[in-house]
């Protein structure tokens, strides 16, 4: 698989604050991948020196592709309201000839479940609604990455489920690469294909994991399945969750592969 | 109904109420509502040369004034707005300009312009800007950062980023500096008609004061009233339709 996205020993200070120290990582097309770390840790640095809306203090990232899309935390403030919902997925599409950006959008707004909602206001919608719409118009796009920041933070526990399930199967059904940073942990493995765990200031990769879980994951039984429990409670012990004393990180993961080995083989 | 009778009777009363003091008093200073009306209808319905040569022009300097301050304000309002550099060397001196009350202008411009048209407009325009042109960099400077990233992910091309976001998301605030410049303008276009032009509303007023004709002074203080409430209601309802993608009230919206 060819990489989507190279990220090559990035770092970024603010003055003499240094939010995240020589980050290297891929991201694989197609793939999943979850950035998780506790708040403020650099994560929105991260984010956007990825999506070029602020330029890095060194290192590079490169996106093998032409444009990428944003999905924010804050769809109330992403999304206009001065357009109808169909007018927001049609927002970055106006180079595009009137009758090509119409179908895009239709499209799009048909992945997300929004076909009826087209012509209402955003402001008419429930948050999770809104969410769907800024999803919708970054698949519109058609973006060789697609971001997300912290996507699904603003909304009911129930809805976050909801909007969870509905971006594995968009992404699924069409072939999306997706970089999603969170702070939730279970949200990070749930999704994930691959999860790069971000902690200390400033911020450096601790950990690039693989998800051992199938493609087609489902809330009740995922969340369930005995993978699912290891990998959330390591990357919990690897952000220190509870504030146990750091573990000469190394080490502790050798311990944990034999532990791991022996639940699987028990 | 209800609403339309709520509404005006404050003020038709106190329209009889003029009228019957007007008429116990019997003062030529001043004039009951009936007679004002009676001195309306000699001057220019049964006149109409005068609405044709002193109303319309009024009207037209009064508009042509507002919309050319109207389309410099909100430009000018845009760019300063969107630069912080641009607005620290412009801010000191848009504050000095601000400060200047307009009238004091009139005989600057009248020997600028030698009275006249250019005059009586350039009175206007550097009255009314001020209001439109602060809220309009007030308004650009609102759009917020989720909006301005938003953009800059998408990389939309410039034109459509100041049409398509800045100008959306400023109009709430440049609709109110436009309301305020509008009723500025109808004041200014009466100063700058006092002196130097024996043409307009103003001019025709003055004319009135001189020949002691208090009735038809009355009529065009009240034709400026109702040229007054006229244009704001008719600027209220483009505001309206412009800014109907406006949340109504918050039970509408979903949480």
């Amino acid at each position: 698989m060819s990489n989507m996205l190279e990220v090559a020993d990035l770092g970024h200070s603010y003055g003499d604050y240094e939010a995240i120290g020589g980050l290297t990582f891929t991201v694989r097309a197609g793939e999943l991948v979850c950035v998780v770390g506790p708040s403020g840790c650099g994560k929105s640095t991260l984010l956007r020196t990825i999506s070029g809306l602020i330029a890095p203090s060194r290192g590079d990232v490169t996106l093998n592709g032409s444009h990428l899309a944003v999905v924010f935390q804050d769809y109330q403030r992403s999304l206009f309201p001065w357009l109808t919902v169909q007018g927001n997925v049609e927002f970055p599409l106006r180079s595009l000839p009137r009758a090509e950006r119409r179908s895009r959008a239709a499209e799009a707004l048909a992945w997300v479940g929004l076909s009826a909602a087209a012509k209402k206001r955003p402001w008419q919608l429930s948050g999770g609604m809104q969410q769907r719409v800024a999803i919708a118009r970054a698949l519109a796009y058609r973006p060789a990455l697609l971001l997300m920041d912290e996507p699904f933070a603003s909304v009911d526990a129930q809805t976050r489920f909801e909007l969870e399930d509905l971006l594995l199967r968009v992404r699924r059904e069409h072939d999306t690469t997706v970089l999603v940073v969170t702070h939730d942990i279970d949200e990070s493995v749930y999704l994930g294909d691959r999860i790069l765990v971000l902690s200390g200031s400033p911020a450096k990769l601790v950990a690039d994991l693989e998800v051992p879980l199938p493609a087609e994951r489902d809330q009740v039984t995922t969340r369930t399945d005995e993978a699912f429990v290891a990998l959330r409670s390591k990357v919990a012990r690897l952000l220190n969750v509870g504030g146990k004393p750091t573990l000469d990180v190394d080490k502790w993961a050798a311990a944990e592969r034999e532990s791991l080995s022996e639940t699987v083989s028990s | 109904m209800n609403k339309f009778l709520q509404r005006w009777t404050v003020f038709a009363g106190l329209v009889v109420f003029w009228q019957l003091a007007g008429m116990a008093a019997d003062d030529p200073f001043f004039p009951p509502p009936s007679d004002i009306v009676s001195a309306a209808w000699e001057w220019w319905v049964l006149e109409p040369q005068n609405v044709t040569e002193h109303i319309l022009p009024s009207i037209g300097r009064l508009l042509s004034g507002w919309a050319i301050a109207s389309v410099i304000g909100v430009a000018l309002g845009v760019l300063l707005g969107r630069s912080d550099r641009a607005m620290d060397y412009a801010g000191p001196l848009l504050v000095f300009l601000r400060s200047i009350p307009p009238p004091a202008l009139v005989p600057v411009f009248l020997l600028l312009f030698r009275g006249g048209t250019s005059m009586q407009l350039a009175t206007i325009i550097f009255g009314v800007i001020w209001p439109v042109l602060l809220n309009s960099v007030d308004g650009a400077r609102s759009v917020d950062v989720t909006k301005v990233d938003t953009s800059a992910v998408f990389r939309i091309p410039r034109h459509q980023w100041v049409l398509g976001v800045v100008l959306p998301a400023a109009s709430p605030k440049i609709f109110a500096g436009l309301r305020v410049s509008l009723s500025l303008s109808l004041v200014l276009m009466v100063i700058s008609e006092l002196v130097g032009t024996d043409n307009g509303i103003g001019s025709q007023l003055m004319q009135a004061q001189r020949e002691f004709d208090y009735t038809r002074m009355w009529a065009g203080i009240v034709l400026l009233g109702v040229l007054g409430y006229g244009l704001n209601t008719v600027l209220l309802a483009v505001e309206r339709r412009a800014l109907a993608w406006q949340p109504r009230s918050r039970d509408e919206q979903h949480a």
